[in-house]
Order: C-alpha cells, then structure tokens, then sequence
C-alpha cells in the first residue's frame, strides 16, 4: 500500500516536472546573453544579463507601452464580459421570457463554429467602421463570450428563489436585487469567471495580431510574435518577452487558485 | 426558510435606496439614464428579463451572428475588397482541388488523432494520481500540472521554438543525457509534427486533467463501497464505475478538444511557419494566409466554412457515439 503511494508520487513528481521545467529554463534563458542562449549545455543557472535584455526589449518593441497596451485591452475586455455575462445569465437562470430557448441554444451553438469564420467579416466590419489598429477592434469581439454566459446561468441557477423573492416581497427593485443579493452572493464564480476573461485577453494572440497594425497599438503576444519572426532576432530578449508574458498568468493562478479551479469544475460539472 | 434574506433585505436595502441604481448600471450608463427616470414603468418583471439579456443579443448579433452569416456569403463570391462578384459555388469547387488544402486538412486530422486520445489519455492518469489519497503533496502536484495550461499560446510557442532546438535545445541536451542523438525537431517533416504534437499535449494535457479530478470527485463513494462488496477489484471497478461516471465529463473535453485540435494556428504559426515542406500547415493557418497574407477573402471564408461543417459533423458523431444512450 505504501509502495503504491510512493510510485505515484513519484510519476506525478516527473509529470510536475515536465509541465514546469520549461518554465525554468525559460526564466534562466532570459537573464542570458543571446549567445548563450543556444550553447550547450543549455545555461540552468541564472545570468547577468537580465537588466540589458529588457532594456533591449524597451527599444525593440516599446516594453512598456507594449504592456499597458495588453493590460487596458485585456482589462477592458475583463469589464465589459464579466458585466454582459452576468446580466444575461441571470436573466437566462431566473426569468421566463419569450425566446430564451432558442437564444440560449443558438449562443451554445457558437461554440462548434470556428473562430475562423468569423474574423473576416469583423475584419471587414473594422475596416468599414474605420477601426482597424485601435483599441476598440481588439477589445469589442471579445465582450459576448457564451462561455461566460453559460458559466453564469449554471451558477445563479442554484441560487434559491425564495433568497429573491423575499427581497422582492420586501419592496426592492428588480436592480437592487441584482446589485444588492444575486452579485455579492455569486462573487466567487464571478471573480472566477473575470479571471478566465482576463487570461484570455492577456493571451490573445490571433485577432490583436490582424486588427492591429502599428507596433505602437502591439499587445505583447503580437509584439513578441513579430520580434520572433525578424532576421536578426535576439532571442534573448524574445524569451524574456515570454517570460513576462507567462509571469503574472501565473502569479494571479498563485494567488487566486481556488477561484481558477473552482470556476473550472463549476463549468465542467454543473448539468 | 426566507426569514432569515427577508429579514436583512430591508435594512440594507433602507440604507443603500439612493444609490441602488448607480452600481448597478456602471457597466450599462445609456440604459440606466432611461431606467432611472421612468424606472416604475421600465422595470417590471416582465421587462426585466429583455433588458438584462439585451447587451448578450447586441454583442451577439453583431459579432457572433452577422459574421456567420456574412462569411457565408462571402464564401459564394470572388474578387477583391468591394468588387465582389456572386460566383456561387466555385470557391468550393477550388477547394476540393487545392491540393493543399488536402494537405492541411491530412496534417490536421494526422496531428488530431494522434494528439487527443495521447493527452485525454494521460490527462485521464494524472487525475486519477491526484485523486488517489495515498499521495503525498497533492495540492503541489495539482497546481503544477495545471499552471502550463495558463500559458499564452505565444509564450508557449516562442519557449517551445528553442527548447526544440537541434543543436542546443533543452529537449535534445535532455535526451543526450539517455543516450539519444539529437532529433532534429522543427527541421524534419516527421519530427515537426511530433514536436507540435508535444508542445499542444504539454500545454493542454493538466487543464484536462484538472476537469477529470472534479469529475473523479464528484463519483459518490458508496459505488465504490458496494463494488468491493461485490469482490470487484481495482481494474474492475475502473472500467464499470468510474469510466462511465465520467462519461459527461469525457464527452464535453473530447468534443472540446477536438475543437481546439483542428482548428490549430498558434502553436505551428509560432513552431514551424508551417514547415518544414508544409508537413505542419494547418487548416486554420491556410485559411489565415488566403485571408489575411493574399486578401483572398472568398477562398478563405469557404475554408471556414468548411472546417465549421468538419467540426460540427465530427462533433455530432462524438454526441452520438459518447452520449447518454436513453
């Protein structure tokens, strides 16, 4: 019995270290300098050159604008979700209204139909609207997510009516109900659900890179994307870029883990 | 039962009624205007629900469903930005003598059955590790294998691209530790698609994995008790309790999955460019370069369609084949 608990540990220790020793050498390749990026074998201790590759990255692609250009994008788009998702799962979850049926299933049904197929009319739609390369084309796509909806609806549902109803009985309105009983009970999933938003914008990488076309306008996916693809690369500084790419997806997992999970089973086990 | 909300409702309710109107409609300030002033007639239950909803319909219709159905249409036609001519089906009939569309769609569907049933299949081992009580550290183990599903694509693909390096990649040093010659990872046709296959399974196989431990969780524990009861051993118990309790939960990630899977871009755009001899061009990323680096907006639109009409056909038969049968 004991030898059976230690065998798994072990093969989860060598599955944890699978998923997380990129992520080591990826912060170790990127205090590096570029030519010793690729020397064998591979540098596992930090180096000294982490202050220069940033500085580096300042000049190739704008560190900083490049980073609050990510952060009002995904930031934004985390509102503006979180907001449309709660207001139509909570009418999806607790109101009887004439075509909810078939919305509702005709959202769901979006889920099949590849982005794909939608990014030429928005491109085009962009375009008319005079759009392309702002901020708005990248955040305004991403603000109806069926996900969050469907997310939303699963968790007001088993909220207990009667919770509303005696406030309605009370003489609220049908806001405060909202505002005052269905978001603060809810927080939980909702802080869940504006976290998958957030990371989601934060890693958006197919989109921004269409909509947008001035490196001043770049999210970092874009700009380290096109920094990749240059003759001269310095790989170095591009492995930084994924470096800080990475980091605070995972210091917000660090901190938030419960939230991460509980948001995830909530989606996945709910009927 | 409702004494207790029926109870506080009104004396928070008392304290906040002014300003009851205003946090609400932060995320909705063209609505709430109207809403205030005539909020006796606006906000009835009836009318509650419609306005609630009508954010999701707009941001629907104008990003969801007009795209749809106007890449539909665009699909039927030829020709450059607005000089479109109705050609009807010819982009279609394009497509299925493009030889490279075939090729895509086989590097897909190649890169498809051997990627998803590899990472269900370890996803499915790791959470039953993790559910297994008798290890030690769970919570570490957990919050390792889920955090690379974090990743951004490109992040992902940028550390993969040197990590898969031949001459001084993390990977190949790793291997030459066993003994193995270095694999020419992004260079070869073959090894290429094994790369993406790997990279795709590294970054998706613990949020799977994450999904089957609640599944796991959620198995009631007297199945298992009345099982062993019954003389059934661990084998048995598998194979009659847990894999058909976890039957909604397989479903929903191998039709996710296989989504996800064939509609690939990030990883080989990143990788590979599609190379090496177009061994990793996907559908998706030749759909990207019709649209996006040849603006031919009718050719690409019929290749999304297309790839819609695969992976709801695939979709439909993994429902049929997986599903409750009643």
């Amino acid at each position: 019995m004991k030898l059976r608990g230690t065998l798994l540990t072990v093969l989860l220790a060598g599955a944890f270290g699978l998923c997380v020793g990129p992520f080591y050498w990826l912060a170790m390749a990127a205090t590096q300098d570029n030519k010793d990026v690729f020397s064998w074998p591979p540098k596992l201790l930090p180096g000294g050159h982490l202050m220069e590759n940033l500085q580096g990255l300042q000049e190739s692609i704008g560190l900083t604008r490049v980073l609050l250009n990510t952060l009002l994008v995904a930031g934004l788009q985390t509102v503006g979700a979180v907001v449309v998702s709660v207001l139509a799962g909570y009418a999806f979850a607790k109101f009887d209204f004439r075509g909810r049926n078939l919305f509702f299933v005709l959202l769901l049904s979006t889920l099949v139909i590849p982005d794909t197929v939608m990014l030429i009319p928005i491109f085009q739609m962009m375009m008319d609207l005079g759009l392309i390369d702002s901020y708005e084309s990248v955040i305004l796509p991403g603000l109806v997510t069926p996900f969050g909806i469907f997310l939303m609806r699963q968790a007001l549902r088993s909220m207990p009516d009667e919770l509303l109803d005696a406030a309605r009985v009370d003489g609220a309105g049908e806001l405060r109900v909202l505002w005052r009983i269905v978001i603060p009970v809810n927080r939980p999933i909702i802080a869940a659900l504006a976290l998958f938003v957030f990371l989601g914008g934060w890693n958006q990488f197919v989109w921004p890179l269409i909509a947008l076309r001035s490196p001043e306008m770049y999210t970092l996916p874009v700009a380290t994307a096109t920094l990749q693809g240059l003759a001269t690369t310095n790989y170095a500084q591009v492995l930084l870029a994924g470096a800080i790419a990475a980091i605070p997806v995972m210091a917000l997992f660090l901190v938030l883990q419960r939230q991460f999970i509980s948001g995830l089973l909530a989606g996945a086990t709910k009927e | 039962m409702s004494l207790a909300p029926s109870e506080r409702a009104p004396a928070t309710g008392a304290a906040h009624a002014t300003a009851t109107g205003i946090p609400a409609g932060r995320g909705t300030p063209r609505r709430t205007g109207r809403a205030r002033q005539g909020r006796r007639r606006l906000l009835t239950r009836e009318s509650v629900p419609y306005l609630l909803i009508m954010p999701a319909v707009l941001g629907f219709a104008i990003f969801k469903a007009y795209p749809i159905a106007a890449s539909f249409w665009i699909s039927l036609t030829t020709g450059n930005g607005d000089e479109r001519q109705f050609t009807g089906l010819a982009n279609y009939r394009r497509l299925l003598d493009d030889p490279l569309f075939w090729t895509a769609l086989k590097n897909t569907a190649l890169i498809l059955v051997v990627q998803v049933p590899l990472m269900l299949g370890l996803a499915l081992l790791v959470a039953l590790g993790l559910n297994s009580t008798k290890v030690w550290l769970r919570p570490l183990w957990r919050l390792g294998v889920f955090v690379s599903s974090l990743t951004g694509l490109v992040a992902a693909g940028v550390m993969f691209s040197v990590i898969l390096n031949r001459d001084a990649g993390l990977l190949n040093w790793v291997l030459s530790l066993f003994g193995v010659d270095r694999v020419n990872w992004l260079g070869s046709p073959v090894w290429a698609r094994v790369g993406v296959v790997l990279v795709i399974t590294w970054h998706y196989t613990g949020y799977n994995a994450v999904m089957y431990l609640a599944g796991l969780q959620g198995v009631p524990k007297e199945l298992y008790e009345a099982a062993m009861v019954d003389g059934a051993g661990p084998v048995r118990r598998f194979f009659s309790i847990t894999l058909p309790q976890l039957r909604p939960i397989l479903l929903l990630t191998v039709v996710l999955s296989t989504i996800g899977t064939l509609q690939l871009f990030d990883e080989p755009y990143v990788l590979t460019g599609g190379g090496p001899d177009n061994a990793t061009l996907t559908v998706t990323m030749y759909l990207y370069n019709n649209g996006f680096k040849y603006f031919d907006f009718g050719y690409a639109s019929a290749l999304a369609y297309a790839l819609a009409l695969i992976v709801s056909l695939l979709g439909i038969l993994q429902v049929r084949l997986m599903g409750e049968r009643r």
